[in-house]
């Protein structure tokens, strides 16, 4: 599995705060901690902390770019912001994200074919948030077509069928096992997937709980990357131990500590 | 309409090892062997770079085997007894890229030679040949644990490969490389599993990745050797596919195994049907290494010079990425 790290985001106090003070310490230990706990990739995200968002962005990606070397994963909805993010990111990246909408898709995926990053689709049309799985394949599939039609390759996609909370929406988790697997037979070679993992448990009681249940109950549907904690051990070891069961990674006795090493 | 090939994407390559030290590098080797950094399956050029070509040791036992067919005798007779000069016979005539000594005299079954014998033999051939060495024990793990820290001593700074390391014996031959700056064979009997879990336990003592070459014990062509192939094959995707602990150089035993099946060696008056003894054993070894090289092998251990000089042949064919 991919795992995209989620703690560099303005919406936590400490990362608020270290944007606010232009600190870079407490940006570059989440950096390390999470890379070391195993995260692919690092999700980049200036939240609500600055009104400079273009400078924050931009203080941010090369924060984190000097003790780390994994793909940043620019996190935006402002394209503006996002394209400061990639050049200072160097095209190491991925775009997170676009959604359906043609307006979105217009600004954003040649943003992807210009840095040749992957980027990732929510499916997400003017309408909002389809209801269930058939209304989010639609959407997926005008992003497929959408990326094809920008060279870009649908194995750069990671398609996001956006998971809700479930003390909020409890159908929602169910669709989104289906969206992932229905994914797979969007196209050949077919996108890939991808989950923002904590949202499932947002608002609810015993969310590490339902964070990890849900990864794994994901992963067994072909699930291929979630932007989460991976500083949540157990959670990881859940993610781990999931990849044996399914035969994505070959079992030794000490696999919980080959996959760290 | 035009053909499409279609193209694999790996995430991952397997590591790069070279084994020997040249006397800039602390040693006294003339020549190194440098495998490993494949990006794909076996020779699939179009789709990732196959940077360094599989190497052929040549195996020299340090006494003189008992029972060789007479295709294999013929051209060992002279040198056996004597490993320097069968090193040497090895490299100058039959252009060995490395030379596999293996410590048989240490058995105590057999022989019984001491630490310090082998330590002599090890030096000798070291001075006899250029190229690097891998040095195997007897296969008795008492004994071996007992002579592996000399014979390592004996070739230290040389960067020999030591083998071999098993989950149930491996902290000996592991001390040992790590002290004189060797590299380590990594034992498994035909299981991945076990051959994950003992590249673990090896860096757990602070082995490099890049100083680990795989080995599993496998068979010759008729005898199982499809599930060798499919292990072999395994293995080498999951290292494509980015699994760090399985991503080291693999090594295939092919000359012993090959010789080891009656096909090879039974005389022709008793199998008449076979066809004539001195070509059979050398297919039969030529075919084995051919099928490991297709496997992913990076280094075959053989034994007959005709059959490795076929199998190399066939090496510059695949490498050519030229259609054969």
């Amino acid at each position: 599995m991919f795992v995209i790290g989620e703690r560099i985001n303005g919406m936590f106090t400490d990362v608020k705060k270290a944007i606010q003070a232009q600190d870079p310490a407490p940006i570059q230990q989440l950096a390390r901690e999470q890379v070391a706990a195993g995260a692919n990739a690092l999700d980049i995200n200036v939240g609500p902390a600055s009104s400079d968002k273009l400078g924050a962005m931009r203080w941010l990606v090369e924060t984190t770019k000097e003790v780390v070397d994994v793909p940043l994963c620019i996190d935006s909805p402002n394209a503006e912001v996002m394209r400061v993010g990639l050049e200072a990111a160097e095209g190491n990246a991925i775009i997170n994200s676009t959604t359906g909408e043609e307006e979105r898709m217009e600004k954003v995926l040649p943003l992807a074919a210009e840095y040749g990053c992957p980027v990732i689709g929510l499916t997400i049309d003017a309408e909002g948030v389809p209801r269930d799985a058939n209304g989010r394949m639609e959407v997926a599939m005008r992003i497929v077509q959408a990326c094809m039609e920008q060279g870009i390759a649908t194995t750069d996609l990671y398609i996001d069928a956006v998971i809700l909370p479930v003390n909020a929406l409890q159908q929602v988790p169910q669709e989104v096992l289906n969206t992932l697997r229905m994914c797979k037979a969007l196209s050949d070679p077919p996108p890939q997937t991808v989950i923002g993992l904590s949202n499932v448990s947002q608002g609810a009681l015993h969310r590490e709980l339902i964070n990890r249940i849900y990864l794994v109950m994901a992963l067994a549907n072909g699930l291929d990357a979630a932007i989460m904690d991976p500083l949540d051990t157990k959670l990881m070891d859940a993610a781990i131990t999931a990849e044996v069961l399914l035969n994505r990674s070959v079992y030794c006795d000490d696999f919980l500590k080959a996959y760290r090493k | 309409m035009p053909l499409t090939i279609p193209k694999q994407r790996w995430t991952a390559e397997v590591q790069t090892a070279t084994i020997g030290a040249t006397k800039e590098e602390g040693g006294t080797r003339t020549s190194t062997v440098t495998i490993g950094g494949e990006q794909t399956l076996p020779f699939l050029h179009f789709e990732g770079e196959t940077p360094n070509r599989p190497a052929i040791a040549m195996e020299v036992l340090d006494e003189q085997p008992s029972g060789w067919p007479e295709p294999l005798a013929q051209h060992y007779e002279d040198v056996w007894g004597d490993p320097a000069a069968w090193a040497q016979k090895a490299v100058e005539e039959f252009g060995a890229d490395l030379i596999c000594l293996r410590l048989v005299s240490a058995n105590p079954e057999g022989s019984d030679a001491s630490a310090d014998q082998c330590a002599e033999t090890i030096q000798s051939v070291l001075k006899a040949v250029g190229v690097p060495l891998i040095i195997w024990g007897c296969g008795n793990d008492e004994k071996d644990n007992d002579i592996m820290p000399f014979c390592s001593q004996a070739g230290a700074g040389e960067r020999c490969v030591l083998g071999s390391a098993t989950e149930d014996n491996y902290k000996t031959i592991c001390a040992s490389a790590l002290a004189d700056g060797h590299m380590i064979i990594n034992e498994s009997p035909l299981d991945i599993n076990i051959q994950k879990q003992v590249n673990i336990l090896v860096t757990d003592m602070g082995m490099d990745l890049g100083d680990i070459i795989m080995y599993q014990v496998t068979g010759g062509l008729g005898y199982g050797v499809e599930y060798a192939y499919s292990i072999l094959e395994r293995t080498r995707l999951a290292a494509l596919d980015g699994d760090k602990m399985l991503q080291m150089p693999m090594l295939s035993i092919v000359g012993s195994e090959a010789w080891r099946v009656k096909e090879a060696w039974q005389p022709e008056a008793e199998a008449p049907e076979w066809g004539p003894l001195d070509k059979r054993g050398i297919i039969w070894e030529a075919a084995t290494a051919t099928l490991f090289l297709h496997a992913g092998t990076d280094i075959l251990v053989m034994w007959h010079p005709e059959a490795v000089a076929r199998v190399r042949d066939h090496i510059d064919e695949m490498m050519s990425g030229q259609p054969v």
